[in-house]
């Protein structure tokens, strides 16, 4: 085995109370994709932070090619080798490609090298298959694109390590293959590479070694990921079996939510052309698509925030008039938005603030225009115990929770008070598999309580678990639906790219 | 070396020395330009503690001249929990002072004179608020840019009023004519100038701060300010949460000016306001937008501005210090508030 390319030897970082990494040890050689699991909260994003010299460790040291350095911000790890594309991308959208490239790369004199540029970006796009027009703005490029060209800058910038914080969390299924094919060429091309993802399959077929964090500390290592199954990593990660939920078969109602010719105009993504659709009491529908066929659209469009141009909706029987949030709700409507910290959540204001929020008007919680604190803290406090909320209490800021505590609190805000209907969209994105398992088994308890549940989803292996019925979005419209006993991950795939269509 | 990290968190007793400490800073800054304009630092604070402090006839003054600032750093808190960037508090004050000025002229019982000035001074202010809010939720127009050209235009109409048509024919000078004496507010302590308006402004300041707190609208505000996108999901009107929230903004701006004319100067001239308007926004600013904040923000600054006079006269320090320190407690404030987003940290030895 070559010598490690980087090495962290028991690296401590705590956050107040929270040990967020407690003597970790990693290494990563060459030519080497390495994994690093853990659920939401085990120290995965602060490991990395370390690394990449956002935070400075309380004890530990960091060694390149077997020689320690101290690496105190991003100018530093770059200077190292090192490079990270975080979960949220830093680009500047009004520059084009090249631009954000050269953003803080001085050439002669002090000007913009932009030929050198060039040749450099095309040297990195031939070398490791990434191509991007250098002369588009980055708001023109898709989230795909955006990360490709994060990959880009780091390579751009000498990174001998790359750092990927979730990546595949943004992307649809079609564009994991592309990276994936890229971050094997890098591999094969002697650069090493640290993985973080939720998605065990995506972990087995990519990555070399894991490690596998939770509570911080390193709760084992995988040597062989191909030849473990899913179920071992997951034990690894949570310290106990995930078993999956059963789905009891049911016989759905009368239909709860339907959508009848709904059109609207083009706003941002593709607007919904003629879509007609509806679900049942006790009945999962879900709607797969490449993502940016209007699945956006129909999700604004059902929950308020986007008026359609033509068409009806009737909830429980009940024509929705005017298409606000605050209608939809009162007719028996649920949401959980598919981005939770800015659809959702107010991340500044007390987590009890956000679970309140859509009825605070309502006798719950005030009276006469005058709030009921004990009220709304008791229901905070009840919500948080019955969903097992990991949180210091409802009066911590909301976005100080992880992502899958965020998802638990807005799911608790949405069924505390039975919903009718329930839309969700990508309801386990970032989540870790004991939370995504939880909120499956949230939504088949309610479908057995007779609710409608309308899932937006790209994980197909998810959505055909949970689904009754499975509608395919392309191009704004409804291609066709499948009883999801009929449906395949190949058939739809099929269905998604537009070639087959079903009634 | 140091470096500045993320936080999550804060301490609570941070909240409430992150003023102090601003304050302290700004004193310790200035104390460089008393010693330049050749005064004694030690003997100038003291005198502009004496001053504005020193007796009770020295706190009625500065309590006075904290009535004004209270009410425009409410104004400007509330505006600014909503994001609604009022920085017209001036030109609302100035339309309030000119309305109940209006109002106090004409001949009626007192109370009810002192009632409708109120009522007509904030209805005022509220009304010249929602020009920029309404530009904001119709057109996207930048209301930061908005409230504050329009507090030029309210000055100028009040300077054509008072030069023109409500030039005062007893003086002949640009000022207006004064209220009536009945509607003059109470003073409430014998041979002082304190009236009933400073008692108000007092309660006004818990008042905004139950609003906020305690009441639907306050939360609506709260989440409007924070997160409109999540706000207008959870099924919150957010135009509507921002044009009640300018209309509240500018009523109590108004509120302002009504206890300046009712008050201390019994008519209106083109020097009412030395700016209160806009101190409003350092009061609002030291005080974290916390209406309770408020009222010490407004009386330190009141205490600096009353004490900076008499210090002028002692020492020779020009008066203009009071501006310095303003200006200068404000950009303190505006670092300290970093802290509570980041701290700082020592990086290793090793470098
Ligand atoms: N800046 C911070 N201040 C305080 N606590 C923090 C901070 N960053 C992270 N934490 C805490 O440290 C722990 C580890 O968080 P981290 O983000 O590293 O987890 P993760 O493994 O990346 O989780 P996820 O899968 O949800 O992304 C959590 O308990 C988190 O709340
Ligand atoms: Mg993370």
């Amino acid at each position: 085995m070559s010598a490690p390319l980087i090495e962290m030897r028991g690296i401590t970082k705590s956050f107040g109370a929270v040990k967020a990494n407690e003597a970790v040890d990693l290494s990563v050689a060459p030519g080497e994709i390495l994994g690093l699991l853990g659920e939401n909260g085990a120290g995965k994003t602060t490991l990395m932070n370390v690394l990449f010299g956002a935070y400075a460790p309380d004890a530990g040291e960091i060694l390149v090619e077997g020689r320690p350095v101290a690496i105190h911000n991003s100018a530093d790890a770059l200077a190292a080798g090192i490079g990270m594309v975080h979960q949220h991308f830093h680009l500047a959208p009004r520059l084009t490609v090249l631009e954000n490239l050269l953003i803080g790369i001085p050439g002669k004199s002090g000007r913009v090298d932009r030929a050198r540029g060039l040749a450099r970006l095309d040297e990195i796009s031939r070398q490791y298959g990434l191509s991007l027009d250098p002369n588009l703005p980055v708001s023109a490029l898709s989230v795909g694109e955006q990360q490709r060209l994060e990959i880009i800058k780091a390579l751009f910038r000498g990174a001998r390590l790359l750092i990927l914080d979730e990546p595949t969390a943004v992307l649809a299924p079609s564009e994991v293959d592309g990276l994936f094919a890229a971050l094997r060429s890098m591999a094969a091309q002697g650069l090493g590479i640290i993985f973080i993802s939720h998605k065990l399959n995506e972990v087995r077929a990519l990555t070399h070694r894991c490690v596998v964090l939770r509570h911080g500390k390193v709760a084992g290592r995988v040597e062989h990921p191909a030849s473990t199954t899913s179920a071992e990593m997951a034990k690894l990660m949570c310290g106990h079996e995930i078993v999956p939920p059963v789905k009891q078969s049911s016989t759905p109602g009368a239909s709860v939510l339907t959508l009848d010719r709904i059109s609207t105009s083009a706003h941002a993504g593709t607007p919904l052309r003629d879509v007609s659709l509806f679900v049942r009491a006790g009945e999962i529908l879900g709607i797969a698509g490449v993502s940016g066929n209007g699945q956006r659209a129909l999700a604004d469009v059902i929950s308020g925030m986007l008026p359609p141009k033509a068409g009806a909706m009737t909830i429980a029987g009940k024509a929705v008039a005017q298409f606000s949030p605050r209608e939809l709700q009162t007719l028996g409507l649920g949401r959980i938005p598919e981005d939770r910290m800015t659809t959702g959540l107010v991340t500044n204001l007390p987590l009890a603030d956000s679970m309140v929020l859509p009825r605070i008007g309502t006798e719950a919680f005030s009276r006469k225009g005058l709030l009921n604190p004990a009220a709304i803290r008791a229901f905070a406090e009840q919500q948080i115990k019955a969903y097992d909320i990991r949180c210091p209490g409802p009066m911590v800021r909301a976005g100080a929770l992880s992502g899958g505590n965020l998802q638990k609190a807005l799911l608790a805000r949405e069924l505390a008070f039975d919903p009718k209907v329930l839309i969700v969209s990508q309801p386990t994105r970032g989540l870790d598999i004991g939370a995504a398992r939880f909120i499956h088994e949230k939504f088949l308890a309610m479908r057995a309580k007779g609710c409608g549940i309308i899932i937006i989803g790209e994980d197909l292996e998810e959505l055909l678990m949970l689904s009754d019925r499975i509608a395919v979005m392309y191009e704004g419209r409804i291609a066709g639906t499948l009883p999801s006993a009929d449906a395949t991950v190949a058939r739809l795939g099929l269905m998604m790219t537009g070639a087959e269509g079903h009634a | 070396m140091f470096r500045l990290e993320g936080r999550t968190s804060t301490p609570a007793w941070f909240n409430l020395a992150l003023p102090l400490v601003a304050i302290a800073a700004t004193l310790i800054l200035c104390s460089g330009l008393i010693a330049i304009a050749g005064a004694g630092v030690v003997e100038a604070y003291g005198v502009m503690i004496s001053a504005s402090l020193g007796d009770s006839y020295a706190i009625t003054e500065t309590l006075v001249r904290a009535a004004p600032m209270i009410f425009t750093g409410l104004a400007v808190a509330i505006a600014f929990r909503a994001k609604f960037w009022n920085i017209g508090a001036e030109g609302q004050l100035l339309a309030g002072a000119v309305a109940s000025c209006f109002v106090g002229a004409i001949p009626m019982p007192g109370y009810l004179a002192m009632l409708l000035m109120a009522l007509v001074g904030a209805a005022a202010g509220a009304l010249v608020a929602l020009v920029p809010a309404t530009l904001r939720v119709k057109f996207k127009v930048d209301d930061v840019v908005s409230s504050l050209l329009l507090n030029s235009v309210i000055y100028y109409a009040l300077m054509a009023l008072i030069e023109g048509p409500w030039k005062d024919t007893f003086s002949g000078y640009p000022i207006s004519p004064p209220i009536e004496d009945s509607a003059n507010f109470p003073v409430l302590i014998e041979g002082t100038r304190l009236h009933l308006g400073v008692v108000v402004a007092l309660i006004a300041a818990p008042l905004c701060w139950f609003l906020i707190a305690r009441t639907t609208l306050g939360f609506r505000i709260r989440v409007t300010g924070e997160n409109p996108e999540a706000a207008r999901y959870g099924g919150i009107n957010v135009q509507r949460v921002l044009l009640s929230t300018a209309l509240l903004s500018g009523a109590l701006a108004g509120l302002a000016g009504v206890g300046e004319v009712g008050g201390v100067h019994f008519q209106v001239m083109s020097d009412i306001s030395p700016g209160y308007g806009y101190s409003g926004i350092v009061v609002a600013m030291l005080a974290r937008l916390n209406p309770l904040g408020v009222v010490p923000a407004a009386i330190f600054l009141a205490a600096v501005m009353t004490g900076a006079e008499a210090m002028s006269r002692a020492t020779g320090v020009p008066a203009f210090l009071s501006d310095v320190i303003q200006g200068t407690a404000l950009l303190a404030m505006l670092v300290a508030l970093l802290f509570t987003a980041y701290r700082i940290r020592r990086v290793g030895a090793q470098t």
